[in-house]
């Protein structure tokens, strides 16, 4: 076997390399390591807040009790992990089209976002939930009960998006 | 009645030492965690009191898989082995002076031995056996690697920690751990008069009890798990429990042998009643023990693994020089002196 001579930009000097009081100032920094503020966030205590820019679950903006979205489709269409399905009815409000059923399955979506940049009429939006349970497939399908999310609650994300889309 | 007294005093420690191991666990678990910037298991009980007791639990109902092509035998052998050689050590082990309890005169130590410290290095040599017959038995390359690496290192360290006990025999002139102990009175620790050999007795230790810098057998990120690859539930926990009373063990020897043992400088002159001066004697050596324990821990969170080489050049360049010389100027400052 051949040596290789390894070469160091500086030599250790003698009290290092009697090791011990390398030990020792190494020994302090874990110790003081030991006193300092710990970041563990114990969860289901301790929840985390996100910021606005946060994407998680993609909900339906509801206003003056009914959804935003006209049924366009362009959700559907931009989807890229095909989760959303709409399915569009005539109604007698202003906007003159609204989903009968709008469905979302939350095993397909990858919370891109993609959904939300599309909209027109801001109907759809990214919220801060990140909690997602389900037992089965079926329950996985969110439809427009569990989707529905009124307007003051997802403020800060339409302020979010008006400010930075 | 001198039986009785023997067997309830090994129920005793062995139950203390099991407990204390359970909770080594927990406390190696939530001090790693502190260095770490973590919290720790803090769930089971109150602040996680309860963890060690979760454990061995989950430890119990866990499959107990042994791999087709073990050695099968030998396999159940290794465990057994490790475990009688950790629980039986502490044995010798003085870990106060004498009690009186209901009128009987007991020495707080299990057996009396009087070659001691011989024992002890015996017993320590043989626990060796269990982790390199487990790496053989379990017909798994990796544990194969860590059985030998743990019989290499224990042959390059039992070497020098052998030689800097003879200092220590030199010192006080006796093999009996107890009368070793009754040397140390006041302040006459052998740590100030043994300087040297303390240090690589301490190297020695860590190495015997594969604590980090010299873990080796069972370094996890090159071997899987080294030699406890191929165990599982109990077995798995055999060799655990054993290698936390190992650490238990040897931080009691290295407090009998260097740290003046269960002495508490000055306790004479307090003017105590003799039982509450034992009590506080006893309390001193777990003191002492659990200091040595806590400095095992944050030395595994500094210190990085030592390389194969760099551990072979550690212990016979270095280690086993120093002892021998310090065992030379030992023998000959006390020539000098009497």
């Amino acid at each position: 076997m051949t040596q290789t001579k390894i070469t160091r930009t500086n030599d250790l000097t003698f009290w290092q390399k009697l090791y011990i009081p390398e030990i020792i100032k190494g020994m302090k920094i874990t110790i003081k390591q030991m006193f300092l503020p710990k970041f563990t966030r114990q969860y289901p205590e301790e929840r985390w807040n996100p910021p606005a820019s946060f994407r998680g679950r993609p909900v339906l903006v509801e206003e003056n009790g009914k959804e935003r979205c006209v049924a366009c489709g362009l959700c559907s269409r931009v989807c890229p992990a095909l989760a959303i399905e709409v399915q569009a009815s005539e109604t007698e409000l202003s906007k003159e089209r609204y989903p009968v059923r709008f469905e979302i399955n939350m095993l397909r979506c990858i919370f891109c976002g993609l959904c939300e940049e599309a909209c027109p009429e801001e109907a759809i939006v990214m919220s801060k939930e990140y909690e997602l349970i389900f037992n089965n497939q079926e329950e996985a399908i969110f439809g427009k009960d569990k989707l529905l999310i009124s307007k003051e609650n997802l403020k800060e994300r339409l302020e979010y998006l008006r400010q930075y889309r | 009645m001198e039986i009785l007294i023997s067997l309830i005093k090994i129920i005793v420690v062995l139950l203390v030492l099991l407990t204390c191991v359970a909770y080594l666990v927990l406390v190696e678990r939530r001090v790693s965690a502190f260095i770490q910037n973590r919290i720790g298991p803090n769930r089971v009980g109150y602040k996680g009191l309860l963890q060690p007791v979760a454990d061995v639990l989950k430890l119990f109902i866990k499959e107990d898989i042994v791999p087709k092509l073990a050695n099968k035998p030998l396999h159940r052998l290794a465990p057994i082995i490790s475990i009688v050689v950790a629980l039986s050590t502490i044995a010798v082990v003085p870990f106060g002076n004498t009690i009186n309890l209901f009128g009987y005169e007991i020495k707080l130590q299990i057996a009396s031995v009087n070659i001691g410290i011989l024992y002890v290095l015996a017993l320590t040599g043989l626990g060796v056996y269990g982790l390199a017959i487990a790496g053989w038995a379990s017909n798994n390359k990796y544990s194969l690697l860590g059985g030998l690496r743990s019989s290499a290192q224990v042959i390059s360290y039992e070497l020098s920690m052998g030689v800097s006990i003879i200092g220590v025999i030199l010192v006080a002139g006796t093999l009996e751990l107890d009368k070793i102990v009754e040397y140390q009175y006041g302040w006459k620790w052998l740590i100030l008069l043994q300087p040297i050999g303390f240090i690589t007795f301490f190297v020695s230790v860590f190495a015997e009890t594969n604590r980090l810098p010299f873990d080796l057998p069972e370094a996890e990120p090159e071997l899987v798990g080294g030699y406890h690859t191929e165990y599982t539930g109990l077995k798995f926990g055999l060799f655990f429990l054993a290698e936390y009373a190992n650490m238990i063990t040897a931080s009691a020897i290295v407090v009998t042998l260097y740290l003046g043992g269960w002495q508490f400088p000055y306790l004479q002159s307090f003017g105590l009643s003799e039982f509450w001066t034992s009590l506080i004697q006893v309390g001193t050596f777990a003191t002492k023990v659990a200091a040595v324990l806590l400095f095992m821990i944050i030395i595994r969170w500094t210190l990085p693994r030592f390389r194969y080489d760099q551990l072979m050049d550690l212990g016979w360049k270095f280690m086993l020089p120093l002892s021998i010389a310090n065992v030379i100027v030992t023998a000959f400052i006390i020539y000098l002196f009497e």
